[in-house]
């Protein structure tokens, strides 16, 4: 097991994501001593927890609420991020069908330290099974009298349940609001903050699921005993969703400072097929890939993965077993960021669809050399030019895989042909 | 669309006041459930209902991928084609459901029972590969499996046509 468990430690059964099931396991007291601590020393505690966002940027949790500073008497939003959307995450889900009152309690606690009155959950629209849970969740809540109606200290809370309908950038925070709004979910330059002008111009906070997850456990537990868990700069767990050519694909949750190698081998089943491995996409296929021989000595933490030029993100990761085409796999990946680019940016409309184009090119045997340094100088031009942080994940992930494969791309280029069967699946 | 409008109401209740334009996403959400796509009277009735402009309904519906103007097969098959899927056999999976059906990704059948789409991940990559029929997501889908979940729907198809 990797490590000790924070939001992962209790048996999954027909009915573990029940209020009783959850309150059974001491759900919602936490509520209870939290509404009896003033708001602010909420806000120090999670602050204090050291708690880092889950949703990919790893921006510390405490810092983001502190720029909110809720004033009485006026208007502020929160919003649960659960869009996941990045390719290979698939570790919400796992709080949204398992634990829905693990995160309707924690958006209970997270609101009444931010003086929020309401609160939405914005869903992917594909999700089936995890909206029901959700909706299902906060239905229970409402009939308990948890939302809707004042509590013991007159704090009251409603929660929307907002559904998306197929796009990558709703994932993002400022398009996320604006997809609330009503409108095509165009993300929006910053300054100003969110949480100084956000949905609908109110100061808004916006996290991550799995983020906000953790906020009842920080109460309950306080920060100092939450630090224990993990390592001094990366406290607490991180939900690894792993993917790929790995025998026991799944979500674990791992404790920071895990061995990174450990894990893959011991924990997941190690390859499939008992394949060898040939690198991995650590956190999200935005982040860029590291070999077998990088991630040898790393453990899993921040500081010991972004040090290798990585990074967790959003805990998306995906095992990749030798002979498999990176040519092809780039293909894929530019294809997707294409097709979710929202068009609003010169840079990312016009950088995303070239690429597509080159790539495709290329695997169609009618590469040329210059081909690789377009693809470079695209990724580059992308990087800081952008609206949203999408046109510099796929340059970052572009060249994360021209770095260390460039001779598959050569001899693609040359050769017309795969440098291996232009396979992306891992066979026995 | 006239007829949902009390369960509009109660959507709006729910919402704090002043957000009048953010029901136009899940209404546009019902509306689609209920007639399979969104129809230009319906346009014209949530513009009326919501008073927001026009514009702005039009562009949320031709922006987002699940939102349709245009009706499609009465079996929604949408297999994922990204990273972890395509690693775990989706190429071959859609091969299969496009000679299957003798449709390509897009496409409906001429008995207008199927249309295929391929679509992004999921958030379903470590049971991959995956497709969705209707609202139900396929996990570890195999071709046999695709074979038989096809073969149970057109026997479900003919019990429905019987009736
Ligand atoms: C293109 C794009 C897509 C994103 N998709 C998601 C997503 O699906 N889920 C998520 O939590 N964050 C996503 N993010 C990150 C959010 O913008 C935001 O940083 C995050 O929700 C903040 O939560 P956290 O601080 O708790 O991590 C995305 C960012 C970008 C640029
Ligand atoms: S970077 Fe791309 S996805 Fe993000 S706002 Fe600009 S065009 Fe849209
Ligand atoms: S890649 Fe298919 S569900 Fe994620």
């Amino acid at each position: 097991m990797p490590g000790r468990k924070l939001i992962m430690n209790f048996e999954v059964t027909p009915t573990s994501h029940t209020l009783e099931a959850y309150r059974a396991r001491g759900g919602y007291q936490t509520l209870e001593k939290a509404l009896a601590m003033e708001p602010a020393d909420i806000t120090k505690e999670v602050t204090a927890s050291g708690l880092l966002g889950h949703g990919g940027a790893a921006f510390p949790v405490g810092r983001k609420w502190g720029v909110m500073k809720p004033n009485p008497g006026e208007i502020h939003y929160l919003c649960a991020n659960a869009d996941e959307g990045e390719p290979g995450t698939f570790k919400d889900r796992w709080i949204l069908e398992n634990a829905p009152h693990l995160l309707v309690e924690s958006m209970l606690i997270t609101s009444y330290a931010l003086g929020v009155r309401h609160a939405f959950v914005y869903i992917r629209g594909e999700f089936d099974l995890p909206y029901r849970r959700i909706q299902g969740a906060i239905d229970e809540a409402y009939a308990a009298g948890l939302l809707g109606r004042p509590q013991a200290n007159g704090f009251t809370l409603d929660i929307v349940v907002y559904r998306g309908a197929g796009s990558y950038v709703c994932g993002e925070a400022s398009g996320l609001i604006t997809s609330i709004e009503g409108r095509k979910p165009y993300p929006r330059n910053r300054p100003p903050r969110l949480t100084v002008r956000g949905l609908f111009q109110k100061p808004t906070v916006i996290n991550n699921v799995e983020s906000l997850a953790n906020i009842t456990g920080i109460i309950r537990m306080g920060a100092e005993e939450f630090r224990k868990v993990g390592t001094p700069k990366s406290p607490g767990t991180q939900l690894i969703s792993i993917s790929g050519h790995i025998a026991k694909p799944g979500v674990y949750e791992v404790e920071y400072g895990y061995p990174w190698a450990k894990f893959l081998d011991e924990d997941c089943g190690g390859m499939l097929h008992g394949a060898k491995m040939k690198c991995v996409v650590p956190g999200g296929i935005s982040t860029k890939v590291l070999t077998r021989a990088e991630i040898e000595p790393l453990n899993l933490s921040h500081e010991s993965v972004n040090p290798a030029g990585s990074g967790l993100g959003s805990g998306g990761m995906i095992a990749i077993a030798e002979g498999t085409c990176m040519v092809r796999f780039l293909q894929v990946l530019l294809r997707f960021y294409h097709h979710e680019s929202c068009g609003q940016c010169t840079p990312c409309r016009e950088g995303m669809g070239w690429m597509h184009k080159i790539i495709d090119r290329i695997v169609a045997g009618k590469g040329v050399p210059e081909d690789i340094e377009r693809l470079y100088a695209i990724s580059h031009a992308n990087d800081g030019t952008t609206i949203c942080g999408m046109g510099d994940a796929a340059g970052y992930a572009t060249v994360g895989i021209l770095n260390k494969y460039r001779d598959e791309f050569e001899y693609f280029i040359q050769n017309k042909r795969s440098k291996f069967d232009g396979r992306l699946e891992c066979l026995a | 669309m006239k007829h949902l409008i009390p369960e509009f109401e109660k959507m709006k209740e729910r919402f704090p006041a002043g957000f009048e334009p953010s029901l136009v996403l899940p209404c546009l959400h019902r509306i689609q459930k209920d007639r399979g796509y969104v129809a230009d009277e319906d346009i014209d009735g949530l513009v009326a209902y919501l008073g927001v402009p026009r514009i702005q309904v039009e562009e949320v519906l031709s922006y987002y991928t699940m939102l349709r103007r245009e009706g499609i097969g009465r079996t929604h098959l949408q297999i994922c084609r990204n990273i972890a899927c395509s690693m775990r056999g989706a190429e071959g999976v859609i091969d299969h459901a496009c000679k299957r059906l003798g449709v390509k990704p897009g496409g409906t059948t001429a008995d207008g029972k199927f249309t295929l789409s391929t679509v992004e991940c999921l958030g379903s990559c470590g049971t991959a590969p995956v497709m969705m029929v209707n609202d139900a997501y396929h996990e570890n889908l195999t071709l046999a499996e695709l074979d038989r979940l096809i073969g149970e729907l057109v026997v479900e198809e003919r019990a429905g046509e019987k009736k």
